[in-house]
């Protein structure tokens, strides 16, 4: 496992998202709440780009004609097939140990710690007073 | 005594309004049936000379319809088919009356009767409460009414009504039938409401009975998305003569459908075909197979429940020639637990003694 | 499903690499708007699109009676960059689908202005003639691998008749599509003389799912959800393959060949059992067929693949694809819509490479003449 900086947390507004090639693999970075996260930018199910998908509320309902809104923004609802994932771990909503997204481990970090390294950020200028999203694949 | 075996589907026959019925009509509908002639009102689904409706040899002499006369049916369920016990679901227009409080005393009348010449006359026998759908507190008043006696096993709907029966206004009567542990037993037939298929109306008897089979289907998509089992977890629903084979490839179909459309109705939250296998039974004949073994062992193993499967000749309804209900070819394993264990358990009040 | 993908792409599954020359036998192509008719159609019918529109038996002027789950029923990622709908720039679609997934041959299913179902038969037999010279210029002349279809409304046999006679002329045509929900059930002979041009000009009938015939989508009723709705599309042709055998219009017309599109195949072997099963107790009702329904099912109809089932088990699939046979199979994608079949991910069960290639391409080279 490697950590790589994979952008400036400027650059993906909060809802949006940023896709980048890590060593090999697209992986889609999300900005929801605060927080980010990184899955590979493939549905397990039939291969949909989840950069495209709708970030949407957890819904749940105790009965009919009740609708459960809660961590909004953080469920990925796929944009070929409508299944949702959990933005958090990859797991889908109708068998989370079957179905997942892989999911990578995230952190933000400020500038001036990543110069300290290692990390694989060759091509990537780190500025000391920004912060950045570091991927660890 | 013979081995157990219910019989979960079997057709007596009401002679007509003015006839059978008569003498169980309260005054005002005997008045109005006998002076307007309000008569004949047998289902569309089933004319009495076709086929379909009755087996050759189980018609009786003198051209009255299958099913109508209680020697014969007992000669034909019990001893030559082999049944123990056998559960009667009368088909007859009752529930396809437009006037609500007409239906409601078609209803009862023909309740009152199975109760007085068929169940009173044969311990063997069991029925389906007879309900006005039409009208959901009626139709609960019918169920009131009977729920003391422990004859009465399940309540009886088409499958082809006014409106699918997933919907609101007809959870009072599924709370009922919880309460009561009366399945709803769903038999192949139609209102004639709307078109059998939403391509129309068809030309022949043969597709009609075809295309039936898919109201099953819409019937399950109802009850399960509009949220009845999660309102009422105990209900079981028995579809009858709704053909078999057809369950694996629609329970994979709803599955999928509703992994990418669930948000429409959050509050189902398992797979359809899971829902399905807990609260759905189904009657045996027909099956609708293809005649090798290897073929309805894959059916069987795609269904991937045993306990859905309920022992069922239909008679007197032509589904199979000779004397054996059972369709070839099933699993042994089947065969028990269809004919004594599933009716057992999804018919709760059906005692045996 | 055995195929979960969480791992990095094959190279054979990689776009550019994939060599799969398919036949996609259901392609969505979309109008900009409706001013792209403006060509084709009499001014007399543009004025009457823009004052009185489309006349269907549903209860919305502007959207479908059941809200689709995404926008315009489309993949999310099918807005084509240089704006207008989903299916509605050839550029677009040839980068997104086309040329990655090697497509040999596409076959256009055009469903814009609900044109099976207009009331007014002479306005949808007019959108039907601008239609059908829509798709030629700015889709197959444009692009060759793009198969048009002459689009007619059963509903006015007159007029199908005449704009089939139009079309075939051409010769640029590769079949005469109706529609599955009408007025009456496909097999009713007020249809006949539709399915005797169809076989003597020797192009198949193409019938794709949708379409408002004013029939509840279920024989229950009126859901109230998409869930359900969904699902009946597969009812709906289930029930026009059951019209289509027991009238005997295979019997009647021995050389036409029927494609049903978006119908899925799951339900196939229970419907063939199902009528085979009650031949005998009918026959005497229907003395005008010869043979068991599930012969003339293996002769005279064909199944697009989409939207494809997906059993737990893998050896289920496989068992399906047995029982109605490979060779009844076409694929198809339903680009750009949602419920779109990846070619490359669709099929969670192991085939052969002859297998493959039979459904991909070979058994629709065979039906269209390509
Ligand atoms: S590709 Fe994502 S749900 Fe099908």
């Amino acid at each position: 496992m490697a950590r790589h900086i994979v952008a400036s947390t400027s650059e993906i507004p909060p809802g949006g998202n940023k896709v980048v090639d890590v060593a090999g693999r697209d992986i889609v970075v999300f900005h929801v709440n605060g927080e980010f996260f990184a899955l590979l930018n493939r549905c397990p199910h039939e291969g949909a780009p989840l950069e495209k998908a709708a970030c949407v509320a957890r819904l749940t309902s105790p009965e009919p004609g009740v609708y459960e809104r809660s961590r909004v923004g953080e469920m990925l609802r796929c944009p070929w097939h409508g299944w949702e994932f959990d933005m958090r771990n990859g797991q889908s909503w109708f068998d989370p140990k079957r179905f997942k997204i892989r999911s990578y481990p995230v952190a933000v970090e400020r500038g001036e710690e990543l110069q300290k390294g290692p990390y694989v950020a060759e091509t990537f200028p780190v500025h000391v007073e920004d912060s950045y999203v570091i991927v660890e694949v | 005594m013979a081995v157990t075996r219910i019989d979960c589907d079997i057709h007596p026959a009401v002679g007509g309004t003015r006839t059978t019925l008569l003498p169980y009509l309260s005054d005002h509908w005997k008045e109005q049936v006998v002076s307007r002639a309000i008569d004949g009102v047998d289902l569309t689904s089933y004319p009495p000379s076709m086929p379909l409706t009755g087996r050759a040899d189980w018609r009786p002499a003198n051209g009255t319809k299958p099913g109508s006369d209680l020697a014969m049916v007992q000669k034909g369920a019990f001893d030559q088919l082999g049944a123990s016990h056998a559960i009667l679901n009368v088909l007859y227009g009752a529930q396809a009356v437009f006037d609500s409080y007409m239906a409601a005393d078609f209803c009862k009348a023909i309740n009152d009767w199975i109760a007085a010449e068929w169940l009173s006359r044969d311990p063997r026998l069991r029925a389906s409460i007879v309900v006005p759908m039409q009208a959901p507190d009626l139709a609960i008043e019918e169920i009131e009414r009977r729920a003391g006696d422990s004859r009465f096993v399940s309540i009886l709907v088409l499958a082809q009504g006014e409106t699918l029966l997933g919907r609101r206004h007809f959870w009072p009567v599924y709370q009922l039938a919880e309460k009561y542990e009366l399945p709803l037993a769903i038999h192949a037939g139609t209102q004639y409401r709307q078109a059998p298929s939403s391509a129309g109306w068809p030309s022949h008897r043969y597709e009609y009975y075809f295309v039936e089979a898919q109201a099953f289907q819409a019937q399950i998509l109802s009850l399960i998305y509009e949220g009845v089992f999660g309102k009422y977890p105990n209900l079981k629903v028995v579809l009858m003569e709704s053909g078999v084979s057809w369950l694996p490839a629609f329970m994979w179909r709803a599955n999928k459908t509703w992994r990418g459309v669930r948000v429409e109705v959050p509050w189902v939250e398992r797979e359809p075909a899971a829902i399905i296998r807990d609260n759905f039974r189904v009657t045996m004949q027909p099956f609708d197979a293809p005649g090798d073994a290897r073929s309805v062992e894959e059916i069987i193993d795609q269904i991937g429940s045993e306990k859905m499967f309920l022992f069922a000749s239909d008679y007197p309804h032509w589904q199979f020639d000779g004397d054996d209900p059972i369709p070839p070819h099933l699993p042994k394993s089947i065969i028990e637990k269809m004919c004594v264990d599933n009716p057992l358990e999804t018919f709760p009040r059906l005692s045996l003694n | 499903m055995s195929d979960v993908i969480d791992r990095p792409l094959r190279d054979d599954e990689r776009p550019a690499a994939s060599r799969l020359r398919i036949v996609d036998c259901d392609v969505h192509p979309s109008l900009h708007s409706h001013d792209d008719l403006n060509e084709f159609l009499p001014k007399r019918w543009q004025q009457h699109l823009k004052e009185y529109g489309s006349h269907l038996r549903t209860p919305y002027l502007f959207t479908t009676p059941y809200p689709r789950s995404s926008p315009l029923i489309a993949r999310r990622d099918a807005w084509p960059p240089t704006g207008g709908p989903p299916g509605s720039d050839l550029a677009f679609m040839q980068k997104q689908h086309l040329d990655p997934l090697d497509v040999e041959f596409g076959i256009l299913q055009v469903l814009d202005l609900f044109i099976f179902s207009q009331q007014n038969l002479e306005f949808g037999a007019a959108i039907q003639r601008a239609i059908n010279d829509w798709q030629l210029a700015f889709w197959s002349h444009r692009d060759p691998r793009l198969k048009a279809s002459i689009l007619v409304g059963q509903d006015g046999v007159d007029l199908a008749i005449a704009e089939i006679e139009r079309c075939a002329k051409t010769g640029e045509y590769i079949q005469i599509n109706v529609s599955p929900r009408a007025n009456e059930p496909l097999g009713r002979r007020r249809y006949w003389p539709i399915y005797e041009r169809a076989q003597a000009l020797d192009l198949p009938l193409g019938i794709h799912v949708g379409g408002y015939g004013g029939h509840a989508p279920t024989g229950g009723g009126w859901p109230s959800y998409y869930v359900e709705e969904h699902q009946s599309n597969a009812h709906t042709i289930a029930a026009q393959l059951a019209s289509l055998v027991i009238e005997g219009v295979p019997e009647r017309f021995p050389k036409l060949k029927i494609v049903f599109i978006e119908g899925g195949f799951g339900w196939i072997p229970s419907a063939v059992w199902r009528m085979d099963q009650h031949f005998e107790r009918f026959r005497s009702e229907v003395p005008h067929l010869k043979r068991k329904p599930s012969e003339y099912v293996r002769e005279h109809f064909w199944f697009t693949t989409q939207p494809i089932d997906e059993p737990d088990e893998a050896r289920h699939l496989r068992a399906l694809i047995e029982w109605v046979g490979i060779d009844r199979l076409l694929f198809s994608s339903d680009y750009p819509h949602w419920d779109f079949d990846d070619p490359r991910f669709a099929f969670k069960t192991p085939l052969t490479e002859a297998e493959r290639k039979k459904i991909f391409s070979t058994n629709a080279r065979a039906v269209y003449k390509f």
